[in-house]
């Protein structure tokens, strides 16, 4: 496996070249594609969905809310409703989670050298199901407090993970926080069974908040959770030539200035941070974090200047589309979006994994 | 747990005098007590296959809600000798710890039961039960009221209260017959959504509750559902496709669990665009007494005949 080493930007310690035009193109194509399929799994997204609204009628209840245009539509009120205020804001959350368990995915990837790693690797979907699970068995006057509850849960698991995972000098190696990750996951997960069995009669609700809860996005659910992704999206692209450095090993990346315990600290944060706020009103949806980042990398190339952008709008697409089938294939039925990412996840990544690039171990 | 528990103890505590005084539901304690009209033994055709009564029970666990308010209604209470976390009526029924969902036998066989009352066995417990010679009487969540009406049969047949069983059945019907009767015939179509959560889970007429929702002509929304089969009768609906349907009355099974009312369900992005928020035909039921198909369904049944008459007495512009 070779890395592909970033060009240099003001304050890199790393001093290698790549000649600009070919870096350009290498990055601007795939996130051209990717954002032309992000555009079309929107729209999709908005036009269709189970109460059949004309899509002249949809595009007018967009428009209306557009500033200064100030255009007048024939929908009706319940139409206007069904598409400003169920529709749409559950396509973009459906985005800014997607976009946001594919950049989680990629970080973690990158910062632990493993290309099995996903965002919940250390604990924060562990963390985020306990402290849901803790509210909703609590009884019912604190519903209002699952996010909250979910999101401190996801941090404070990664917090536990790296406190327990610190060597005696205080920090933190790799496999150290990795095996953490695992002990803390297990331990939250116990304690999380444990309260939903002795709490049957919640049982149904946990599993729902489990298995994924778009089915009730709203806007201030975007609203919610968008400054989250915001900066953790930021760190993220910030820190992605970091993490190419990071791909040559440790000791390598030290020799280069770079300081891999602090990378893998502030990446680990920031995606912990945009994961913990996205899982919070999405509930555990899997797979995301897994597929986006590996399939732009056998699309492309394996250089995270490449694969950090290009993912986050490709998780973005992914969820999108997604969660359109899991809400029409079965209309009115909702399909669990969880069942649908892996479903659909699963064959397609294989798919990716025969092809050529894969062949080539570009993986 | 233990707060959710006695949140239900205070909701039936407030929900039982209420009952009672509107004297129109079947009272636990008006249940004729019959002598032993069985002879014994007894064989039962469960859902769990044959099962032995070799003599009246006076020790009889009860690990389902739902059997515990038809014993108690047949006249059998006072062989009731322990029931589960989840049986919070009647108000004198001996609640303890145990656990329906995943009861343990050894706790169970603590005191000393002639007879378990259970309506499922998720851990296949029954047959550690049974090699301690305990019978066990299964009976399962019903999608009919004749289905319903069999299990008080059976029940008065192992406790020995056949004709206490055979006139709560006759009391029941009556009642709903009679709520049925004075609801007037719908002019135009009726739809309804009925609300088991807040994520949109709901039941089909397929199941027990649908299936009383019926007798008043109503047409549930669920009934569209792709997959009401594999679903259970209990399928998670879109939200859009409930704005869509725009029901005429909204049931919430989900008071108790979820906190939901009318006020909620108005505050839900897009459905204050609903005629059922409108006309305030938003019904809050009480969760437990929703998910139950034992006499108690008469005040479910009331309860929302309330607003179907209303409806219909006075329909919405």
């Amino acid at each position: 496996m070779t890395a592909t080493l970033p060009g240099r930007v003001a304050g890199d310690p790393v001093v290698t070249k790549e000649p600009e035009a070919s870096s350009r193109v290498s990055v601007r194509v795939p996130l051209l594609v990717a954002t032309a399929v992000l555009l079309v799994a929107a729209l999709l997204g908005v036009s269709i969905g189970p109460a059949g609204v004309s899509l002249s009628d949809t595009v007018g209840s967009l428009l209306v809310h557009v500033p200064f245009l100030h255009i007048h539509t024939q929908a009706s009120h319940l139409d206007q409703a069904i598409v400003w205020q169920i529709r749409l804001p559950r396509v973009v959350l459906a985005g800014l989670v997607g976009a946001m368990l594919a950049a989680g995915g990629a970080s973690y990837q990158g910062v632990f050298r493993n290309p099995l790693a996903d965002p919940y690797l250390l604990g924060v979907a562990a963390g985020a199901g306990l402290g849901a699970t803790i509210v909703i068995v609590s009884g019912p006057g604190l519903s209002e407090l699952l996010p909250v509850a979910a999101f401190v849960g996801g941090v404070g698991a990664v917090v536990l993970t790296y406190l327990v995972g610190a060597n005696t000098g205080g920090r933190a190696s790799g496999p150290s926080i990795l095996l953490a990750g695992v002990a803390v996951a297990a331990l939250l997960t116990a304690i999380q069974t444990y309260l939903q069995q002795r709490n049957a009669q919640d049982l149904q609700q946990v599993y729902t908040w489990i298995l994924g809860r778009l089915t009730v996005a709203s806007w201030s659910d975007v609203v919610l959770i968008l400054p989250y992704v915001a900066v953790s999206a930021f760190v993220l692209l910030a820190h992605r030539r970091m993490l190419d450095v990071l791909r040559v090993g440790e000791d390598e990346a030290g020799s280069l200035g770079v300081d891999p315990a602090r990378v893998r600290l502030v990446v680990v944060a920031a995606a912990t941070l945009g994961t913990a706020a996205a899982v919070s009103v999405s509930g555990l949806i899997g797979f995301v974090g897994i597929i986006a980042p590996h399939a732009v990398r056998l699309a492309t190339n394996s250089s995270y200047r490449v694969v950090m952008p290009v993912s986050m709008i490709g998780g973005a697409a992914f969820l999108i589309l997604a969660d359109l089938a899991a809400r029409t294939v079965q209309a009115p039925d909702e399909i669990p979006i969880g069942v649908v990412t892996a479903v659909v996840g699963a064959p397609f990544f294989l798919f990716v994994l025969r092809s050529k690039r894969a062949r080539q171990g570009v993986l | 747990m233990n707060n959710h528990t006695t949140r239900r103890l205070l909701a039936a505590a407030v929900v039982i005098p209420v009952i009672l005084a509107l004297g129109c539901t079947s009272s636990p304690t008006a249940a004729p007590v019959a002598a032993t009209n069985t002879s014994y033994p007894v064989v039962i055709h469960a859902a769990n296959g044959k099962v032995t009564i070799a003599h009246r029970p006076t020790a009889i666990v009860s690990l389902t809600a739902t059997g515990t308010e038809m014993l108690y209604a047949i006249g059998a209470g006072a062989q009731v000798k322990a029931v589960d976390k989840n049986s919070d009526y009647p108000a004198g029924a001996p609640m303890t710890s145990l656990d329906g969902n995943s009861p343990n036998v050894e706790a169970i066989v603590n005191y000393k039961p002639d007879l378990v009352v259970v309506s499922d066995d998720p851990a296949g417990f029954q047959s550690q039960l049974s090699a301690l010679g305990i019978p066990v009487l299964e009976d399962p969540a019903t999608s009919t009221l004749a289905q319903s009406y069999q299990q008080y049969l059976q029940l008065g047949q192992a406790t020995g209260h056949a004709a206490g069983a055979q006139t709560e059945v006759a009391h029941v019907k009556a009642q709903i017959a009679q709520v049925v009767a004075a609801t007037p015939k719908p002019t135009s179509s009726e739809s309804y959504y009925y609300e088991l959560d807040q994520t949109y889970f709901s039941a089909t007429s397929s199941t027990f509750i649908g299936n009383v929702f019926s007798l008043l002509g109503l047409k549930n929304i669920a009934d569209a559902s792709a997959d009401a089969v594999s679903s259970g009768g209990y399928p998670q609906l879109n939200a859009e496709y409930i704005l869509k349907a725009n029901p005429t009355y909204i049931f919430l099974a989900d008071t108790l669990c979820c906190a939901q009312n009318a006020s909620t369900v108005a505050a839900r992005p897009g459905w204050s665009t609903l005629s059922a928020v409108s006309n305030h035909r938003i019904v809050p039921l009480n969760d437990d007494i929703a998910s139950r198909w034992g006499p108690r369904v008469v005040t479910l049944l009331q309860d929302v005949a309330t607003t179907v008459k209303a409806q219909r007495r006075a329909p919405a512009a």
